[in-house]
């Protein structure tokens, strides 16, 4: 063989930041191709796709309305990433705050004052929280897997949803659809700019991203974190508690979906219906992935995946792609992103020419 | 009267565990052999609509069947290249997989909802099909059936009693003792991983050709997580995990029994085997069930050959 794999002896920073766009521009080709097998123009079809969503004011407002939930939930979710802490019942945590959230914005639908916003935002992150609470109590005290818990606690919040929807909660004027009735203004995220649907929870996200990564980069907490994931006996000899970090990375994450299905509630929704979202919820560990689990890589991911959102819905209208085709573009990037990750980690190198020794 | 429904109910049982049992099966070979792929869900989903859109083009059930196995089988080489030769973290690419493949299938089966297909038909074993009672509920049932017990009994054979059964395990608990020995670790691992993608295509193909014939978006509604749980439930044995696989088709056929006598929303019934999953899940990760837990110990982790 001329080439030989061989580890590197640190991790390639720069290859780290790059295996990101390479990820994208592969992903960008296999859709080429992708496309053309559908039988549809790939060349029009991507510029709808990927273009198309940035080409005005409008539609940059609504890639902030589409990236500010995925950013929210994909910075909690970094942090349990770190330490290997495997949250991916992100979907039930946003449920459940926006359940929470949904039930005080009903309860004093009649009321108004600047006190409703607050408390149901405090509602939401505490329903995330405490949906996140479960898993995370049967992993530190029984050992069971996180990952197959918070997931299976994620059908259960959607079928709960249904219950509330279908059932008491549903509107009464509503002609039987399954929806509650339209949250009162005082329970309505403020827009920040008419014309709009970007609203004030945006405004929120990104101050919550900022202040994760002051969290991971500055404290010792980020330290702990860190340390957990990647060296779990150096941490044990350090101090750090392996369990107490499960806790922090399942409340984190849990109060941060839980906060983004509240705004998603009472923002561009403004009422409960059986599916608040197209699987935010899962769409985050992407992006969580995407922006190298940092939350400034988080921000600019969230926008990439809000893209493939818009874009897939516009090119639905102008070429009839089929609107699956976002998830397979999604699932796509993940599947380039951690396979290049691989050049981080190794390098090809030219084998060296054995030496012939004369005997 | 009463009989008659106790052999529709258990008829119905092992037609709705089938799809967990094949699924489970196939990821305890994976699993035994210290690979964790966690996107067996996304198999299936592929299995099952490459089995249906096979079986209305080619018109051939059989061959459908087949072409479950290799979608299946197909997706798990993805996950196998990532993860074995390319190392990558197999919890992230498992999800990945999952993802790809609820898109992937969608996407594929957009032409197809809606569409109908005949059923799988009964395979009936001359004089033994006619027995009261056991005939109807064991030995009138279609092919796929009577195929995933005897997965399961070639599984636990292979696994017990050939060299290569023993070899994998080997690799499943000390991959690095393994390779010093001189076993093919990749090799083995490869293989074991394309088999859990084929059985869990097939479990897809059982759900979308005979359970409910026709082709849903996400038909597997997490089918494919609760194999996974049952692989540890059934502490990563082969017949343990048929046990569990039939235990929760009954509680599915359970809830929807339930549905019609006591009146609560239906919602809360379909809640039932997630929420059975969680607590059976509690109960054998603690007390006196954790030391009979026999989780390969190579588990998950990745594996470079040093030379």
């Amino acid at each position: 063989m001329p080439f030989k794999v061989e580890p590197r002896a640190e991790t390639s920073r720069a290859v780290v930041y790059a295996t990101p766009v390479l990820a994208v521009l592969l992903t960008v080709i296999s859709g080429y191709f992708l496309f053309l097998l559908l039988g549809l123009s790939p060349a029009k079809t991507l510029y709808h796709f990927l273009v198309s969503p940035t080409l005005s004011f409008y539609g940059w407002s609504e890639l902030c309305v589409k990236a500010g939930p995925l950013v929210l939930i994909a910075t909690g979710l970094a942090i349990g990433f770190r330490a290997n802490v495997w949250n991916i019942g992100a979907e039930g945590q946003l449920t459940l705050g926006a359940i929470a959230a949904g039930g005080v914005a009903l309860a004093f639908w009649n009321d108004s004052g600047l006190w409703i916003l607050p408390l149901m935002c405090l509602a939401g992150i505490l329903g995330g929280m405490i949906y996140a609470a479960i898993p995370a109590f049967l992993k530190t005290r029984f050992d069971v897997s996180e990952i197959l818990t918070s997931l299976m606690l994620t059908y259960v919040a959607t079928l709960g949803l249904g219950i509330l929807v279908y059932g008491p909660w549903r509107d009464p004027q509503g002609y039987n659809f399954p929806q509650t009735r339209m949250f009162s203004d005082s329970a309505l995220l403020p827009l920040i700019l008419d014309g709009t649907r970007m609203h004030v929870g945006i405004l929120v996200t990104l101050f919550v991203a900022v202040a994760a990564w002051i969290l991971m980069t500055r404290a010792v907490i980020g330290f702990q974190v860190k340390v957990v994931g990647q060296a779990p006996l150096a941490a044990r000899f350090g101090g750090f508690s392996g369990k107490r970090t499960v806790w922090l990375s399942f409340l984190l994450s849990g109060g941060a979906s839980g906060l983004a299905g509240t705004f998603e509630a009472a923002g561009p929704v403004g009422q409960l219906v059986p599916h608040l979202t197209p699987g935010y919820g899962f769409t985050a560990i992407i992006v969580a992935f995407l922006g190298r689990l940092h939350p400034l890589g988080i921000i600019a991911a969230g926008f990439l995946m809000a893209i493939s959102y818009n874009g897939g819905e516009i090119a639905q209208v102008e070429d009839r792609l089929p609107q699956a085709a976002t998830g397979v573009f999604q699932g796509m990037l993940l599947f380039y992103l951690l396979a290049c990750d691989f050049l981080s980690r190794y390098r090809l190198r030219r084998a060296a020419r054995r030496e012939v020794t004369p005997s | 009267m009463i009989g008659e429904s106790v052999v529709n109910i258990s008829a119905a049982v092992i037609s709705a565990s089938t799809p967990l049992l094949f699924a489970a099966t196939g990821e305890l070979v994976v699993e035994r052999s210290g690979v964790l792929n966690l996107g067996v869900e996304g198999m299936m989903l592929m299995g099952a609509v490459t089995g249906f859109a096979a079986t209305i083009s080619t018109g051939s059930a059989t061959l459908g069947i087949l072409a479950a196995a290799l979608a299946g089988a197909a997706l798990a080489l993805v996950f196998a290249v990532l993860t074995l030769t390319l190392m990558a973290n197999q919890v992230a690419t498992g999800l990945a997989l999952t993802i790809f493949g609820i898109g992937l299938s969608a996407l594929l089966g957009a032409g197809f909802v809606g569409q109908p297909v005949p059923a799988l038909p009964k395979l009936a074993i001359p004089g033994l099909s006619s027995l009261p009672v056991v005939g109807p509920v064991l030995l009138g049932q279609d092919g796929l059936v009577y195929l995933s017990v005897a997965l399961t009994a070639a599984t636990a054979w292979f696994l017990k009693k050939t060299r290569t059964g023993m070899m994998l395990r080997a690799i499943g608990e000390s991959a690095e003792s393994a390779h010093s020995l001189g076993l093919p670790v990749l090799r083995v691992r490869y293989l074991a991983t394309l088999f859990g993608g084929a059985a869990a295509g097939l479990g897809g193909a059982f759900l979308s050709l005979s359970y409910t014939p026709m082709w849903m978006e996400g038909m597997t509604s997490g089918r494919g997580w609760i194999a996974l749980a049952l692989v540890v439930f059934g502490s990563w044995r082969p017949w343990r995990v048929l046990a569990g696989a039939y235990l929760f088709g009954g509680v599915t056929i359970l809830q929807l029994h339930a549905q019609g006598i006591i009146d609560l929303p239906a919602q809360v019934f379909s809640m039932l085997p997630y929420l059975a999953t969680i607590a059976v899940l509690t109960v054998i990760s603690s007390g006196h069930w954790r030391g009979r837990l026999t989780a390969p110990a190579d588990l998950g982790k990745p594996f470079r050959p040093s030379v």
